[in-house]
C-alpha cells in the first residue's frame, strides 16, 4: 500500500455505517440491508459534504481562470486527480485521465488503441467482461479488420489461462480483462496474464471497477497498460472515473474527443494537443464529481484495506454457509480467489421473483445478466441474483439475506 | 368464455384479495394464481408474442372467439405470471367494448399491489394492459 493518511487497524463497522446517512432508511417496513455494491455504493457523508461544498464555497469552471474560485476550483479538481494517482501508486498524475467512469474510459481506449493497429491483429477479451469491456472493442474494431478473440471461463469461473496461452500470438496487440468480476468475483491473476503475454509486446487492459473497491491496487507493480476504475463503486459520486495509462501510450494514442481543453493550440488548418492528461479531457469535466471522487478516496484511505477485505470476505463465507442448507440453490463463480460477490441461482424460482420478494424484506439484490450476456451463456444461466457486499454490511445483514431468501423461495417453490 | 361480467369478476377479484391479510398472503396468493394459469406452448413463445418492457420474459397470445377476445399468457417469472393471470381474469373472453370499460390498474390499486403499476418498474405490467386494450381498439 502507499501513504495513507490515518490508517486505523481494525473496522469500526457501526461507526462507518454511521457515516451513511442513507443506511438509516427503511424498505418495506424493515431496516434497508443494501447488497447491491457491486453495481453501485452508496455515499459517506463526507463525500456528500465534499460535493455539495464546492456548490456551496468554491466553484468555478477549471484550468486558466484568472480569479480565484476558478483558482481555488482547479487546485482542488486536481488535488483530486493526485488522490487518484496516489490511490492506484501511478507514477505521476500525468498518466491519470478523468473520465465519466470505466465505460467512458474503455471507450476512451479501444476508439484511440484500434486506430493505432493494422488489419489482422487481434484483441483478447474474456467471456466474463461487462458489457462495458466488450461494445466499445466492437465498434472500435469494426470495419479495421480487427479480430477479436474470446478466452473461455472454467466452470468454476475462473479465466482459462491454458486458453489464453493458445489465443496469444504475434498478432495479439492487447488484452482487455477485469480484474474482479462484477457477476462471479472471481479475482484475476494478473502475473500469470503477464507472463503469458510477456516477451510479446501486448497490451494489457484491466478493468477495476470492481477490483478498485475490493482490493489494494498498484498499477506499476500490476504492471498494467491501461487500468479504468468508476467512482460511484468506490463511494463516490456517479459520473466520474478515471483512467490510468502508461504515459508511453497517452503520448502514443491519438485523442478521443474533441472540444475545449484538449488542445493548445486551433488553427483553420490543424490543431495541436494539450499536454497530458489534458489531450483526453475535452470539455468542462465534471467539477465537483471529481472533487468528491478524490474524497472518496481518502475516505477509503481512512481504513486498512486489508482489514476491509477480511471484513468483505467474512460476511461473504457467512453468507454462502447459510445459503449451503437451501436446496436447489446454485452459486455461479466458485473461484479460490474471489471477492465478496455471490451470484446464485434457485430452481424453480426466476431471479426476478427472488429479488423483487426480497426487497419486500428490504433486502437490495440485483438480478438479471448483469451486462454480461456472454458469461451467462458460458455458465449455463440465462439471468442470476447477485448479492455484492461493502465495507458498511454487518454479519447481521448477511444473516438477514439468507433468511429472506428463505422466505422466498418457501413462496416459489 | 366467462359468464361472469367484467365487474362481477373484478368484485370477486377484490374480495378474495381482502380476504387475505399481509403483503407476503397477498403475494402467495398471486404467485398461486401464475403457477395455475396454463402457459403457453413453446411454438407460441415468439418475438411477435413478446410484450415489451419487462426484464423477464412474457408472452401474450390474442385471439377471437365470435366478437370476444381472448388472452393467454405466459412469464418464466412467478410474479409476472401472476400479474398476467390476474389480467386474464380480468380482460379474456370479454367484448371490446368490456375491455374499455375497465382500467386494471385501478384494480391492481384496490388489491394492493399499485407497487406494479409505474412503468419504471420493469415488470412490463403496463405493456401488458397496453397491449390488451389495444387488442379492443384503444
Amino acid at each position: 500500500m502507499t501513504a495513507q493518511s490515518s490508517i486505523s487497524p481494525a473496522l469500526n463497522v457501526e461507526a462507518i455505517r454511521a457515516e451513511f446517512p442513507i443506511l438509516q432508511r427503511e424498505i418495506n417496513g424493515n431496516p434497508l440491508v443494501y447488497l447491491d455494491n457491486a453495481a453501485s455504493a452508496q455515499k459517506p457523508e463526507f463525500v456528500i459534504e465534499s460535493v455539495a461544498g464546492v456548490y456551496r464555497a468554491s466553484y468555478a469552471n477549471v484550468h486558466r481562470g484568472l480569479h480565484t474560485l476558478a483558482n481555488e476550483t482547479t487546485e482542488e479538481f486536481e488535488k483530486s486527480r493526485e488522490d487518484v494517482r496516489r490511490f492506484l501508486n501511478a507514477g505521476s498524475t500525468e498518466e491519470i485521465v478523468f473520465t465519466r467512469g470505466s465505460t467512458e474510459a474503455i471507450n476512451l481506449v479501444a476508439h484511440s488503441f484500434c486506430q493505432m493497429c493494422e488489419p489482422g491483429d487481434e484483441i483478447v477479451l474474456s467471456q466474463m467482461e461487462h458489457h462495458s469491456n466488450i461494445v466499445p472493442w466492437r465498434l472500435a474494431s469494426e470495419g479495421r479488420g480487427l479480430a477479436i478473440k474470446w478466452v473461455r471461463v472454467t466452470e468454476r469461473g475462473e479465466l482459462d489461462y491454458e486458453h489464453l496461452a493458445e489465443l496469444v500470438n504475434e498478432r495479439t496487440r492487447l488484452i482487455a480483462i477485469t480484474h474482479m468480476s462484477n457477476v462471479l468475483g472471481t479475482v484475476n491473476n494478473v502475473t500469470r496474464i503477464k507472463q503469458i503475454a510477456d516477451d510479446r509486446n501486448i497490451a494489457l487492459l484491466l478493468d477495476g471497477s470492481q477490483s478498485a473497491v475490493h482490493l489494494p491496487v498498484d498499477v506499476q507493480a500490476l504492471d498494467c497498460d491501461f487500468f479504468v476504475f468508476t467512482g460511484h463503486k468506490l463511494y463516490g459520486p456517479s459520473g466520474i472515473g478515471a483512467l490510468y495509462a502508461k504515459r508511453d501510450w497517452l503520448e502514443r494514442l491519438p485523442p478521443y474527443m474533441g472540444g475545449g481543453e484538449m488542445i493548445a493550440d486551433v488553427y483553420e488548418t490543424h490543431v495541436t494537443w494539450a499536454d497530458l492528461p489534458h489531450k483526453f479531457e475535452a470539455g468542462t469535466p465534471a467539477i465537483a464529481d471529481a472533487i468528491g471522487l478524490g474524497a472518496a478516496i481518502r475516505w477509503m484511505e481512512r481504513h486498512d484495506r486489508a482489514a476491509v477485505m477480511a471484513h468483505e470476505r467474512a460476511l461473504m463465507d457467512r453468507a454462502m454457509a447459510g445459503l449451503a442448507d437451501i436446496e436447489g440453490l446454485r452459486v455461479i463463480g466458485t473461484a479460490q480467489d474471489k471477492g465478496a460477490i455471490i451470484s446464485f441461482t434457485l430452481d424453480g424460482a426466476h431471479p426476478h421473483d427472488l429479488a423483487q420478494l426480497l426487497d419486500k424484506y428490504g433486502v437490495a439484490v440485483r438480478a438479471g445478466h448483469h451486462c454480461a450476456q456472454p458469461l451467462m451463456r458460458a455458465m449455463g444461466v440465462s439471468a442470476t441474483a447477485r448479492a455484492s457486499f461493502a465495507i458498511y454490511n454487518t454479519p447481521e445483514e448477511a444473516d438477514a439475506f439468507v433468511d429472506a431468501l428463505k422466505k422466498a423461495a418457501s413462496f416459489l417453490i | 368464455m366467462t359468464d361472469t361480467s367484467i365487474q362481477t369478476e373484478i368484485d370477486e377479484i377484490v374480495e378474495e384479495f381482502d380476504f387475505l391479510g399481509d403483503w407476503e398472503e397477498r403475494y402467495k396468493y398471486l404467485i398461486d394464481m401464475g403457477k395455475a394459469l396454463p402457459g403457453l406452448p413453446d411454438t407460441d413463445k415468439t418475438d411477435l408474442n413478446k410484450v415489451k418492457g419487462c426484464v423477464s420474459q412474457v408472452w401474450l397470445v390474442t385471439g377471437h372467439e365470435g366478437d370476444r377476445l381472448t388472452f393467454q399468457a405466459d412469464s418464466d417469472a412467478h410474479i409476472v405470471r401472476g400479474l398476467a393471470a390476474l389480467l386474464l381474469r380480468i380482460y379474456s373472453g370479454r367484448t371490446p367494448d368490456e375491455i374499455l370499460s375497465v382500467d386494471a390498474r385501478e384494480v391492481l390499486k384496490q388489491i394492493g399491489l399499485s407497487e406494479h403499476l409505474s412503468p419504471q418498474r420493469s415488470n412490463g405490467l403496463a405493456s401488458m394492459i397496453g397491449r390488451i386494450r389495444g387488442a379492443a381498439g384503444a
